[in-house]
């Protein structure tokens, strides 16, 4: 080992808590970077690799009834590769175990053979038998939260009757990859699940014999969507089209991929706020240290050692930094990038989705972050150079102040003596006070982005589930019923009161843009439905035209007193025009809402009703849910409370983990920037501080000399963070908005007071480290020696 | 003599480098009276910087007893010693010490900020010939007007001991015999005790006592008939 190398060591092993910090900071962007950038690669190769294998289709397409002779024509649209024609339908079902009924969507598959689009991945059990009509394959998911397995038996109506399904396989597909029902937006797996059964077994059951009412079609090599759809929507419209559309618009395919989009935002972001930091304190650190090295580096150029061979040597405190950061980083970030997709799981089903790091994104994250310690070491390397051996070896003149910037506006007879010293010691460095400062900055920001997410989520239950949809149940008739049935749902038992509604599919168009929508007809005396924006007021319903989300609205381009063409995918079909009476900011879906009055004069109907919502005695809930069960008019109940627990508990699980990563990762952050900011001053005014320990300051005093101005910095950051994480959190609510969801921009006073006590904390830990240093001043040395 | 302020007896000191024992002083007996200024003259290494360090609070000998009038400084805590150099000592550095980021005037009403009864920093620094650079940093001055604002800094407390270790030892000539002047001139208008540690021996001529330290032990203690004044010195 060469003397350079040895002098290396040992000032690396002398300086190992500042290595330590910053090899910490070098670890979580890493890790986050291994994290993220993984878990993107690995779930996007997933979906890559489970639509092409499975063979995943490209346009979708509900109709009421088509007969199965109409495929032809839909094989000679130009574009189209494959068809699968099938049947779904959605029933409901009696869970083992389960009080509340639950609600079943029935696929129907070829008795031999596999599908030829949206094939399935058999997880566990067999495959259906031709000839057993009752066998089913049903979704992992459902399966799981459920706790069924291949030999249990659940009820379901069909065609009025109760009829067992025997589970013979457990299966997943490309189609529910995010297995979620109708236009919601969290996934209820114990009550709602997807179930594959024999086209043979459905057809006579639903009266689909030698008919279909779902299309799925696959795109030939250069095929157009968009005229595959518009062809397709003509053939079907006769039979009841519902209108045909393409992956953007499949639910399960959506979610996966705004998801995927995120990951890869996140992935950049997140890392590179970290390696800034990094590199801040690489920069401060090695500053000093070849500031205090000075005599040594005037004497290593006096013996003839060159510039490059000294810059590498104090390159060195980098390299270390970063080979550290990567020993910790790598695993790290891969044990969290397993923990990420563990999670992944409970949300989306994959057959294989395994956090695989390829060794070349884990060379990328060494060379980007190397790279970052390198741009911190450039400026310490440059002053190296630039030092003449002579000069190098005389001490440096005394540091030169000024007046601070209070003193100069006449303000010092408010300004303590010690505290002059602060703000000026922080004003000779303007620039080393602003990076730490935004440093600290970004750490606030970083835990209030963190704790967003748990206001966000309580925000959107608050308007969601406790100021618009206030009943406890909500039942959907399989078929729509005159308004008398709303007194028969009122004298069911438990049932305190039933407010009606009418929800009816339909095709909103405005010019050349259109949108399917299911309009809700609500009444006019209604209570517990309501319709709420996103600052929780109570929107009205006017007797007349219709009520549009204000996201539906911007894709329609319209705006309050513009007459949309609404065509009706039901019944008569009717094509109206009406106004747009007014637009709602809320939060989940794009939604349509109309008085029930004005909706049944639109769909030229009596008083009809498609279901109701109900107020219901707790205590005798579970009686109307096992009579709910066995009501074959009724096809569907959600039951709010255990659609919220659902909720609830799925999102906790994976905002825990996310946010306890970002948590350790932000007072990581802190700690590194205050303690590296204060060793660094200890050692820059050691001397100066014991000549005032021998002039009689006590410890106590000079401590709050050196760690006040640590203490003003973090102070100056904290509110810096707040404003810093709200903005970033304005930036995901825009990023992450979509049809699906909008991120209310709501942050609480316990995450802001989190994040102040997270910052303040880290940086007192870090304060009371540097404050034992104080009591090893040696104050005799500073009699005899000059720095 | 007047009442002893400083009681020196049998003091020892014993550093243990590594696994050498350094007997920097052996045995020292010394008293200092009020308003006296004494020089300690003495080649490196031989003791006068420890007895220097006992006398300030800044160390406790091995051995034998210190006290400043009735403290006992050979059993004080840290804290006690602290207590002490803030109400009764000042200091003065070879180095000046100045803290860096405050003027001359900021310097030596810093120490006036935790003095019981301080001097007006204003008149320390006129004492010492500054009032015309009152405002100045430490980086704006020449060492001897650094040294000047470290001897107004150090009697700003009142101290009843005024400790100084080489104050011209990185002076030059002309700026040297000022400061000795500020000595002298301190120790005359405030009666100040004064302890000036040296190897220069003409610096010994302007006290009323010279003690001459080799390897640990006071091998002479010589009263000056006449001082002569500082100016008049040459060396």
């Amino acid at each position: 080992m060469t003397a350079l190398n040895k002098k290396l060591l040992r000032d690396l092993w002398r300086m190992r808590g500042q290595l330590i910090t910053v090899a910490l900071v070098v670890a979580c962007g890493i890790a986050t970077y291994v994290t993220m950038r993984g878990s993107y690669e690995s779930i996007a190769n997933a979906q890559r690799d489970y639509y092409a294998k499975y063979r995943f289709a490209d346009v979708f397409a509900s109709l009421k009834r088509a007969p199965d002779s109409l495929e032809t024509s839909i094989a000679a649209i130009p574009g189209v590769s494959k068809i699968q024609t099938r049947i779904v339908v959605e029933v409901t079902l009696d869970v083992p175990g389960l009080p509340e009924p639950a609600l079943g969507r029935l696929v129907s598959i070829p008795e031999r053979g596999a599908p030829a689009l949206n094939d399935l991945c058999l997880r566990r059990g067999r495959s259906i038998e031709p000839g057993r009509r009752d066998e089913v394959l049903v979704s992992e998911a459902f399966a799981n939260a459920n706790r069924l397995d291949v030999g249990a038996t659940i009820g379901a109506v069909i065609n009025g009757r109760w009829e067992p399904l025997r589970i013979v396989g457990i299966a997943l597909s490309p189609e529910y990859v995010y297995e979620i029902r109708g236009a919601e937006v969290f996934p209820d797996n114990k009550r709602f699940g997807v179930f594959w059964m024999s086209r043979e077994a459905l057809g006579p059951a639903f009266n689909m014999e030698g008919g279909f009412n779902d299309v799925s079609i696959s795109l030939s090599p250069g095929g157009s969507e968009a005229g595959v759809i518009s062809r397709l929507d003509n053939l079907l419209e006769p039979y009841g089209g519902l209108g045909a559309y393409g992956r953007y618009d499949q639910v399960s395919n959506r979610f996966l991929s705004d998801e995927i989009v995120q990951d890869r935002i996140t992935g950049i972001f997140i890392p590179a706020i970290f390696l800034a930091v990094a590199a801040f304190l690489i920069h401060v650190v090695l500053s000093r240290l070849v500031h205090t090295q000075r005599s040594a580096i005037g004497l290593l150029k006096a013996f003839g050692f060159s510039n490059t061979s000294i810059g590498l040597h104090f390159l060195g405190f980098s390299i270390f930094a970063v080979l550290l950061g990567t020993l910790l980083g790598v695993p790290l970030g891969i044990w969290l990038g397993r923990g990420l997709s563990r999670l992944y799981q409970d949300f989306f089903r994959f057959p294989e989705l395994r956090f695989a790091p390829t060794v070349n994104m884990i060379v990328s994250a060494v060379a980007i972050s190397g790279g970052a310690a390198c741009f911190g070491a450039l400026n310490a390397l440059r002053s190296v150079a630039a030092l003449p051996p002579a000069e190098a070896m005389r001490p440096e003149a005394p540091a030169r102040f000024r007046p601070g910037f209070a003193e100069r506006l006449g303000l010092q007879r408010f300004v303590s003596l010690s505290a002059r010293m602060i703000l000026r010691n922080l004003e000779r460095r303007p620039w080393k006070a602003t990076l730490s400062v935004v440093g600290l900055a970004f750490a606030g920001a970083i835990l209030i982005v963190g704790f967003y997410f748990y206001d966000a989520i309580e925000y959107l239950v608050r308007v969601e589930f406790q100021r618009a949809a206030r009943e406890d149940v909500g039942i959907t008739f399989n078929e729509p019923h005159g308004s008398s049935a709303r007194y028969s749902v009122e004298r069911l038992p438990g049932v305190l009161r039933a407010e009606p509604f009418r929800a009816v599919p339909a095709r909103l168009r405005f010019e050349h843009r259109s949108r399917r929508v299911g309009i809700l007809g609500l009444s006019d005396d209604r209570d517990l439905r309501r319709i709420v924006d996103q600052n929780l007021r109570v929107i009205d319903l006017p007797p007349e035209g219709i009520v549009l989300s204000e996201s539906l609205a911007r894709i329609l381009g319209v705006s309050p007193g513009d007459t949309i063409t609404i065509e009706v995918l039901e019944g008569q079909r009717p094509v109206r025009r009406v106004m747009v009476a007014g637009t709602v900011q809320d939060l989940i879906g794009t939604s349509a809402y109309m008085d029930i009055s004005a909706l049944n004069r639109l769909m030229r109907e009596g008083e009809t009703i498609s279901g109701a919502f109900l107020s219901v005695d707790s205590l005798v809930a579970p009686g109307l849910y096992s009579f709910l069960k066995k009501t074959p008019a009724v096809s569907g109940v959600n039951v709010r409370e255990a659609m919220l627990q659902s909720f609830r508990n799925t999102i906790a699980e994976s905002l825990n983990l996310s946010t306890g990563a970002l948590i350790a990762f932000a007072c990581v952050i802190a700690f590194g920037i205050v303690y590296n900011g204060a060793l660094i001053a200890l050692s820059e005014r050691a001397h100066e501080l014991a000549s005032l320990r021998v002039l009689g300051f006590t410890r106590t005093e000079i401590g709050w000399m050196l760690l006040g101005e640590q203490a003003i910095l973090a102070g100056v950051s904290i509110p810096m963070g707040f404003l810093l994480g709200y903005s970033i959190c304005g930036l995901l609510v825009y990023a992450m908005q979509s049809e699906l969801y909008r991120m209310p921009l709501v942050i609480s006073g316990r995450t802001y007071a989190f994040a102040f006590i997270t910052i303040t904390l880290a940086s007192a830990i870090s304060g009371l480290l540097i404050a034992r240093k104080i009591r090893n001043l040696d104050l005799v040395a500073v009699l005899k020696a000059r720095e | 003599m007047p009442d002893t302020v400083f009681h020196v007896r049998k003091v020892s000191k014993v550093y243990h480098m590594g696994e050498v024992e350094v007997h920097a002083l052996r045995g020292v007996d010394l008293e200092l009276f009020p308003g006296e200024f004494v020089v300690l003259l003495g080649p490196s290494g031989s003791g006068k910087s420890t007895l220097l360090n006992i006398l300030g609070g800044l160390d406790v000998p091995t051995s034998g007893e210190v006290f400043y009038l009735d403290h006992n400084l050979t059993a004080a805590a840290p804290a006690e010693l602290t207590r002490y150099r803030r109400e009764h000592v000042g200091f003065v550095f070879q180095f000046y010490n100045l803290i860096p980021s405050l003027t001359a005037l900021e310097n030596t009403a810093l120490v006036t900020e935790i003095a019981e009864n301080p001097l007006d920093p204003r008149e320390c620094l006129r004492l010492v010939g500054l009032e015309e650079r009152l405002n100045h940093f430490p980086a704006q001055m020449s060492g001897g007007e650094q040294q000047r604002v470290a001897i107004a800094r150090a009697i700003a407390k009142r101290p009843e001991v005024l400790l100084c270790d080489e104050p011209t030892g990185a002076l030059d000539y002309p700026t040297g015999k000022l400061v000795l002047e500020v000595l002298e001139r301190v120790n005359r208008e405030l009666g100040t005790i004064t302890v000036v540690i040296t190897h220069n021996v003409v610096i010994a001529d302007m006290a009323d006592r010279v003690i001459r330290i080799s390897s640990g032990e006071i091998i002479d203690i010589h009263k000056n008939e006449k001082k002569v004044a500082p100016s008049e010195l040459t060396w």
